[in-house]
């Protein structure tokens, strides 16, 4: 069976919410890397894989995918059971639903709020060569205090956030968190006790461990 | 007891669960939150949604927030799977695909258009910003231009089968078409036949008479 393709940087967060997924079933991969600087991802050939012209796009024989996360939803559903994993938890409606939830804020209401510091400390000035936003940051801040205080409150109760269970929703807050701590506001998370101690959980984790080896700090 | 979604009919999320609950018909009671006098964030409605945003589901003694992660609760659970193909790999991979992209854009550019054209003249007493309109209808068009060359290939965007990322849209795209600028799908007849064949089925036409009821009473 021929390695599966992801296409994009490894260093895209995008990109490394799938290889998580990769990593903790033991799949097989290859990393195409999709040259951004070039503009290679509004080429002919990648626009056939990504129509929206972003990355990562992915592509398994003749199935062809992107959105990040319906391609990792895809991989952990190939590769679950062989892999012996059960992080969409789909056997049991109500486990299944706290997956989704949680999927869903990490998408709507952690990552909006995180992301911009990543974004305007980290990327933008080296990408761009600009220099931070710190009013977006300043803004970013209290919005994520904000939902710091909700996740708080839910990992004082459950070791992860869909319950006493790891699954794919706290995965997803893998690549920007990892960025995060790259940026000069990574001790924001000393002031939420239960969050910091679930981060260095998925840190530690072998899978998180080799992939955040190849997402360096410094750009 | 009847599943209860909590949040106004007229708020896309909220339409969005109850087109699921109509699709299997399941029973239902809709509670009303009434978020000109905040009630999104008071206590109650909190310790349901801890974010302060509707919907929020009740199910016994599960409850829920995020309206894409409800609406696949109530399909998985009321016999609606066939909208989500759980059951084959490259199908559900496909309904995947286009539910995170009508969340990440189609939504995201309809949003701040709603917002503008709606909620900021009716509930707010402002005037539409028509420069963040005419930027999302130009990210909106972008978009259209995508789903007018899926949709040229199949009839719904999963595949030649409806799913919940065709019917996910509805919200917005009842909006767009009673808007002032339901012309913008004109230009892309695939998109404008499918958006047609959406809003007429009978799940869809139920929620929309709800959200139509529910902006009257305002």
């Amino acid at each position: 069976m021929a390695p599966v393709k992801v296409f994009g940087p490894a260093m895209s967060a995008h990109a490394a919410r799938i290889l998580v997924c990769l990593e903790e079933v033991g799949a097989e991969y290859e990393v195409v890397n999709v040259d951004m600087q070039a503009k290679e991802h509004k080429s002919p050939e990648h626009l056939a894989r990504n129509p929206f012209g972003q990355i990562p796009a992915f592509q398994d024989g003749d199935i062809v995918l992107f959105e990040s996360r319906a391609i990792a939803k895809y991989v952990l559903r190939k590769y679950s059971k062989s892999a012996g994993v059960d992080l969409l938890r789909e056997g049991d409606l109500k486990e299944a639903a706290m997956v989704d939830v949680w999927t869903e804020v990490e998408a709507h209401t952690y990552n909006p709020a995180l992301s911009p510091v990543v974004y305007e400390c980290l990327i933008y000035p080296a990408m761009r060569g600009v220099p931070t936003n710190q009013k977006v940051v300043e803004e970013s801040l209290e919005k994520l205090k904000k939902v710091l205080d909700v996740y708080e409150a839910r990992l004082s109760k459950h070791d992860y956030l869909a319950g006493d269970f790891l699954s794919f929703a706290d995965l997803n807050h893998f690549p920007y968190t990892h960025y995060f701590m790259g940026t000069p506001h990574a001790s924001l998370f000393d002031a939420y006790p239960h969050v910091k101690a679930w981060w260095e959980r998925l840190a530690a984790r072998p899978s998180v461990k080799k992939l955040s080896a190849g997402m360096p700090l410094k750009f | 007891m009847a599943m209860k979604v909590y949040g106004p009919a007229a708020s896309t999320n909220v339409a969005r669960v109850l087109v699921c609950l109509e699709e299997v018909g399941l029973d239902y009671e809709l509670v009303p939150v009434d978020m000109t006098k905040g009630e999104h964030k008071s206590p109650a409605h909190v310790s349901r949604n801890p974010f302060g945003q509707v919907p929020a589901f009740q199910d016994g003694d599960l409850i829920l927030s995020e309206s894409r992660a409800i609406s696949k609760y109530i399909l998985r659970k009321g016999g609606g799977s066939h909208l989500l193909r759980e059951g084959n790999l490259s199908e559900a991979a496909m309904v995947d695909v286009w539910l995170e992209v009508e969340s990440g854009q189609f939504d995201s550019a309809m949003s701040p258009i709603v917002f503008q054209c709606f909620v900021v003249p009716m509930f707010m007493g402002g005037t539409t910003d028509m420069k963040v309109v005419e930027e999302n209808l130009e990210k909106l068009k972008k978009s259209l231009e995508v789903y007018e060359a899926r949709l040229s290939r199949f009839k719904y965007l999963a595949g030649d089968f409806v799913s919940l990322a065709d019917i996910s849209h509805f919200p917005m795209a009842h909006y767009l078409l009673v808007g002032p600028h339901a012309s913008v799908i004109d230009a892309y007849p695939h998109v404008k036949a499918w958006i047609a064949d959406i809003m007429s089925r009978p799940s869809v036409k139920k929620v929309t008479e709800l959200m139509e009821a529910a902006i009257r009473m305002n």
